[in-house]
């Protein structure tokens, strides 16, 4: 696992309240139970773990762990 | 149960009531005033915050999070008035009063509220006004920023309804406090007149609809704006 990736795990296991080996870059939101302002939660925490700066508007269709983490990294 | 309140301008009148209330009843209660100082505030854990500023706001909720936990129980009460009839009414008066009174209740709310969603449990009751309902002459500024905090509850309390979070609205009327002291003798008969119970409310018993919109009881009940007001808004 990267240390990006697991930097990223770590927020979403703090913020979702989920289990590490839950956060797979396939794993939807939904399935991981986490809706709309858990994940307006989880950009801020990532946010600030990350240092970049996400706009409301790219998180359209940011619905898999995969598209959230590949939105991280492209500010990197 | 033991919660963690925060009341803001809670070092007198309405917000002091409140405080005193919450403590009485056995929670953990912090306040905050622009000065950080204040009479008889025995048991209450005094902050400093300028509720216009975000970073004083961070600050003095920091500081509450890290000596009593996170805030479970916001009262945003924290207001200023500075009346004068809207023709003589400058910029800076009308705008001064919107980023004290409803401005600040957004900044204090705002920063309190995400602990309140990882705890899946939260209420805020925001300390409105009468004049918010029916506007007032003299208090346009005043009566804007009250009836501002309506719709501002309203969103927060449909933005957050699903984590537990109710967020409601007293409105009292005429209250015995500094505030109203400050009218003159004619101006507080013809309030008076216009109370139906026929007398002034006393803090205690807006602190005490309060402390029942903050209640483990209440969860069923947000959005909402109670008039505490001896009558005065049934029109």
């Amino acid at each position: 696992m990267s240390d990006n990736f697991e930097r990223f795990t770590n927020c979403a296991v703090d913020v979702l309240s989920v289990d590490a080996d839950q956060v797979v870059l396939d794993a939807t939101f939904e399935s991981l139970d986490a809706d709309s302002l858990d994940l307006v939660e989880l950009v801020m925490a990532l946010e600030e773990e990350f240092d970049v700066n996400v706009e409301e508007e790219e998180l359209d269709g940011v619905l898999t762990v995969r598209a959230a983490y590949d939105l991280i990294l492209s500010k990197l | 149960m033991s919660r963690v309140v925060l009341v803001t301008g809670g070092n007198r009148g309405i917000g002091l009531a409140t405080a005193k209330r919450f403590c009485a009843a056995g929670h953990q209660v912090a306040v905050t005033s622009r000065s950080g100082a204040g009479d008889d505030l025995d048991g209450l854990f005094v902050v400093k915050c300028d509720v216009t500023d975000s970073e004083s706001v961070d600050a003095a909720v920091s500081e509450i999070e890290e000596s009593l936990g996170p805030v479970e129980v916001l009262v945003s009460n924290a207001g200023i008035t500075r009346d004068g009839l809207v023709l003589r009414m400058a910029d800076d008066d009308f705008s001064d009063v919107l980023d004290a009174n409803l401005t600040g209740g957004f900044r204090i709310a705002r920063r309190v509220v995400k602990q309140m969603m990882r705890a899946r449990w939260g209420r805020i009751v925001f300390v409105s006004s009468v004049v918010g309902l029916g506007g007032q002459a003299g208090q346009a500024n005043y009566a804007a920023s009250k009836a501002g905090i309506t719709g501002l509850a309203r969103s927060l309390a449909k933005e957050f309804a699903g984590r537990s979070i109710t967020v409601n609205v007293v409105a009292p009327g005429p209250v015995d406090t500094d505030m109203l002291a400050a009218l003159s003798e004619a101006q507080r008969t013809a309030m008076l007149g216009m109370v139906p119970v026929g007398r002034l409310g006393e803090p205690a018993e807006v602190a005490a609809a309060i402390e029942y919109l903050a209640s483990e009881d209440a969860g069923f009940v947000t959005g909402t704006v109670l008039a505490i007001d001896g009558g005065l808004s049934m029109g």
